[in-house]
């Protein structure tokens, strides 16, 4: 409790209370996250279960009975009779599922990069560094799909399905994970080179307890901002994998799904399949980027 | 000696502040000083003190939320502290020019010296191309530029730190102002280039009868180059008068405490004498006197009443309390 | 000068051979190029004589080099999917992206500039307040969606623009333009915006901070202390220099346009390069995502070389000779 209070008269927690738009981001993060967390106990239906669905009840307008079946959805039905209302909550949970496992996998491998380079130096940072800038004068959605494809080759059809997530989370992450990479190699250097670090050397402790010790604690804020602003980031490449055709499979639709779907029968006027998933994919990036913008102006000390 | 002429430059009850968000500082509180056709005023303080602030804002730069807040300042008996923009605009480099401290970011990177004084000259002259080049060159030769006329095409990075504030120079004097602010203009520069470029300042102005502002901290120059100098603490004047004078015989304590800080070669003590305490910072200022935390000679008064400009013989002035009349007939 | 022009000719050689490498494991080891050449019925006995044939059981290397040498000329054999020539089939396709990648790009340059100086001179206003909240949207809008709504709003219900496709096009040689078309020019406004906004909030938000950076240094003092105009000051002095580094990024920022036009193109069926590219990830058709990875690399490398040669046009600072401070 003690901690808590503290917490919450620090610089950070001052500098947030006093943002307006930083409040109602985070409110409506929290929100989505809690919804999408907690989809399986809210929605009212299971859109990824093909068996529940019902073709008749497809394109039902929102609030309005349907046609041939009399249920009401809240934010109408899709093609396939998915209900628009739980389809989203359950895309939003896939899609913060990938993005957060996209992060934590890249900042992982990030992190370990740079730890790597930055404490052998020579040529194992020559190397890393150098493919670090080749792959960051690529486009990331280019990489990402590159692996892609070549994680399809592969993988035998069969077993496309169930292992297209983690195909997604490993492509998304790889394509991300030279910020961190290059935010802890600069600051191992810099500790590398302080003489209690090599006191501590000489004296036998392991690197690995120096590390841990001195170097990470250094790294925590640069890598939040680094990683909120990649959650978005994440977000919105799974959603453009789905929407591709490249992401999630058709059966367990995601927001960017969604959306391919909805750009289909726009001309024939069921436009809420587009609106709604629409609406909140642009609130869950815009929430988190608004966030994550806020984090690094509170963080950077030079503007305090 | 009575001054019957209108001065150049007539600055009264100059007041600049800055809103922040916890209230309003003054940082320059009720300046008055005049500058004299041709003459160079030295304008030294502390850092902090607010010469720079005084020289930006009687050239009209002062960066916001900074704003003069009261007083006036006068050109040949002319206000320019309330002008509007574009009027402003014509007085800059034309009647009053500035020179800045640092000559290597006072220069485009980018575009040759050429092109920055051509431009310079024909914003305030009606000159052809070739007319503004030719003066150019003459300019570049006048401030000792060697081979002015090869060197007109190259880059601010071609110089070296001592010919780029001459160039700085040539910049600032090619509309021929009637006053040439220099802030600190040899701070930035070797040690052995600043008495060149100093001097260089001094003469070049005097050929032109063009007056000078010598904002320093540095008193030695002053003691130098300046015919009178105004001393500055804490926003306010503590001291005006010529040169000569203040330095042989100070009158404010503080002026008194900068000149024994002097070093020279014919010093007896083996120690500079040191001031006791620092300059208050501008939320900070003590009521009464700013001085007098300091001040050794500080008595009741200077605690509770802030001094003005008393008015002594020699066309001296000093703020303090120790000097008026009232006061010395007390004290005896 | 020339020193440096070979140094970075040869880091950009490097680079290519790598990515050759990349792409050549892919052809090896992704898929299998038999399996996908001939049917079900084919004796093991004829398979082994086709791989032989193809040089596919040479050593690694010698299969390397017979590959880089047969990209060096274009092939890089048969599309999986579609049983054609891959650089036929890229370079038909390339002038509708090469088209809208010139378009979008040019429209986010102008756009950005003029949007991020205007907010650069004037802070407070509205406007400029406006401008900023919409870029700030600008980035957390994924491009997909950019279209979809675009179309939505444009060409659904306010019938305004098509909704798909490239217009009509005229055939220029080899080059099929849509620009001397109505329909054509048409249907390349809402994906060019698409692809565009992006990368105009980039540049904008770049334009704004140099040039804001720009306006505090000393020699803008000074020269507002020479009496120049607002209008020398600020689209002499400060323009060019926030323009220096903001060239360089905007350059680096085309190759980027040419990747993205892999969603936009998706969006709007649009029959470029990047429609071609996400087919062939669908399909694994190796042959087309190995050319086109190497095509991509190739302009990336390009435009690298150009922008770093440009900043040596640019800045003089850097004509002076100087021998390792370049990154």
């Amino acid at each position: 409790m003690h901690r808590l209070a503290r917490m919450w008269d620090s610089d950070i927690a001052y500098s947030f209370r006093r943002s307006p738009v930083a409040v109602i981001a985070a409110v409506v993060a929290l929100v989505i996250i809690a919804a999408a967390v907690l989809a399986p106990w809210i929605a009212p239906y299971n859109p990824f279960d093909s068996r529940s669905l019902n073709l008749m009840d497809g394109f039902s307008r929102p609030m309005e009975p349907n046609a041939f079946t009399g249920n009401v959805y809240w934010l109408g039905t899709d093609n396939q009779g998915r209900d628009i209302f739980s389809t989203i909550l359950y895309g939003a949970r896939i899609s913060l599922f990938v993005g957060f496992s996209a992060v934590v996998f890249a900042m992982v491998l990030g992190i370990g990069l740079g730890l790597l380079a930055g404490w052998r130096g020579g040529w194992v940072d020559s190397l890393l560094m150098r493919i670090a800038d080749v792959q960051l004068s690529f486009p990331s959605i280019l990489i990402a799909l590159l692996i892609f494809g070549v994680a399809r080759g592969f993988i035998p059809p069969s077993m496309r399905e169930e292992v297209a997530i983690w195909v997604l989370i490993v492509s998304i992450g790889l394509s991300d994970w030279v910020q961190y990479a290059r935010v802890v190699r600069g600051a191992t250097m810099v500790e590398k080179n302080k003489e209690y670090v090599q006191a501590a050397r000489v004296i036998g402790v392991h690197p690995a307890r120096i590390v841990v010790k001195h170097i990470l604690p250094n790294v925590t804020g640069p890598v939040l901002v680094i990683g909120t602003i990649g959650l978005a980031l994440a977000i919105i490449a799974e959603a453009t994998l789905s929407f591709l055709g490249v992401g999630v499979p058709p059966t367990q639709p995601s927001l960017g799904t969604l959306i391919r779907i909805g750009q289909q029968y726009l001309f024939s006027g069921e436009w809420w399949i587009l609106l709604f998933p629409s609406i909140a994919l642009l609130a869950l990036a815009l929430s988190v980027n608004l966030l994550g913008d806020w984090l690094r102006d509170a963080l950077n000390p030079r503007l305090k | 000696m009575p001054e019957t002429t209108e001065p150049l430059l007539s600055v009264r009850d100059l007041m600049v502040e800055f809103p922040t968000r916890r209230g309003i500082l003054r940082a320059i509180d009720r300046v008055s000083f005049d500058i004299a056709e041709g003459e160079v005023l030295g304008m030294v303080g502390e850092s902090g003190a607010g010469k720079s602030l005084t020289g930006a804002a009687i050239i009209g730069l002062l960066e916001p939320p900074g704003r003069i807040a009261g007083g006036e300042i006068r050109l040949k008996g002319q206000r320019i502290d309330n002008l509007p923009a574009a009027g402003m605009r014509r007085i800059r480099g034309k009647r009053i020019g500035m020179v800045f401290q640092d000559p290597l970011t006072s220069l485009n990177p980018l575009y040759t010296v050429a092109r920055q004084l051509v431009e310079t000259i024909r914003t305030h002259m009606d000159v052809t191309d070739h007319e503004a080049r030719e003066r150019a060159i003459a300019l570049l030769d006048r401030v000792g530029i060697p081979a002015a006329r090869r060197r007109l095409d190259d880059y601010p990075h071609h110089f070296s730190g001592g010919m780029r504030q001459r160039v700085v120079i040539a910049l600032a004097l090619a509309a021929e102002p009637e006053l040439v602010i220099a802030d600190e203009p040899t701070t930035a520069l070797d040690v052995s280039v600043q008495s060149q470029i100093i001097d260089l300042l001094k003469e070049i102005c005097a050929e032109r009868g063009a007056a000078v502002m010598l904002i320093t901290h540095d008193m030695g120059v002053i003691a130098e180059t300046a015919d009178r100098v105004a001393v500055l603490y804490a926003g306010r004047l503590a001291e005006v008068g010529k040169v000569a004078d203040v330095i042989t015989n100070a009158e404010h304590p503080y002026t008194h405490g900068l000149m024994g800080s002097i070093p020279t070669l014919t010093q007896e003590t083996d120690r500079l004498v040191q001031i006791p305490g620092a300059m208050p910072r501008l939320n900070a200022i003590p009521p009464g006197c700013a001085f007098n935390p300091r001040c050794d000679r500080a008595f009741a008064r200077c605690l509770i009443e802030r001094p003005d400009l008393i008015e002594r013989p020699g066309g001296r002035q000093v703020a303090c309390w120790l000097y008026d009349e009232a006061q010395e007939v007390a004290h005896g | 000068m020339l020193a440096y022009i070979i140094r970075r000719l040869l880091q950009s050689v490097i680079v290519m051979l790598v990515v050759a490498f990349v792409a050549f494991a892919l052809f090896r080891f992704v898929g299998d190029p038999i399996n996908s050449m001939v049917g079900q019925e084919t004796s093991i006995a004829d398979r082994e004589a086709l791989r032989t044939q193809l040089g596919l059981n040479d050593p690694f290397l010698i299969q390397f080099a017979n590959f880089i040498g047969r990209a060096a000329q274009g092939d890089f054999g048969i599309s999986y999917r579609l049983q054609q020539p891959v650089m036929e089939l890229i370079l038909s396709r390339l002038p509708a992206t090469l088209e809208l990648a010139l378009v979008s790009g040019l429209a986010a340059f102008v756009f950005g500039v003029g949007f991020g100086v205007y907010t650069a001179l004037n802070r407070r206003g509205w406007i400029s307040n406006a401008i900023m909240t919409t870029s700030l949207i600008g980035v957390s809008l994924p491009t997909f969606l950019i279209g979809v709504l675009l179309i939505w709003v444009f060409a659904v219900e306010l019938q305004w623009l098509p909704s798909f496709g490239r217009g009509e096009t005229v055939d220029m040689g080899p080059w099929r333009t849509g620009f001397l078309t109505p329909s054509g020019r048409a249907s390349i406004i809402l994906p060019a915006i698409t692809l565009g906004l992006y990368q105009m909030t980039l540049i904008m938000r770049l334009v704004r901070a140099e040039m804001l950076e720009v306006l505090r240094t000393d020699y803008i003092k000074f020269a507002r202390a020479r009496g120049l105009s607002n209008r020398a000051i600020h689209f002499g002095h400060a323009l060019k220099n926030t323009l220096v580094p903001v060239i360089t990024i905007t350059g680096l920022q085309l190759g980027s346009i040419i990747a993205f036009s892999i969603i936009t193109e998706t969006v709007f069926q649009w029959p470029g390069v990047g429609a071609l590219f996400i087919r062939s990830v669908q399909f694994v058709d190796v042959p087309v995502m190995a050319a086109y990875l190497m095509m991509i690399a190739l302009v990336f490398v390009v435009i690298n070389l150009v922008v770093d040669l440009l900043y040596y046009a640019v800045d003089p600072r850097l004509r002076v000779d100087r021998s390792a401070t370049r990154h």
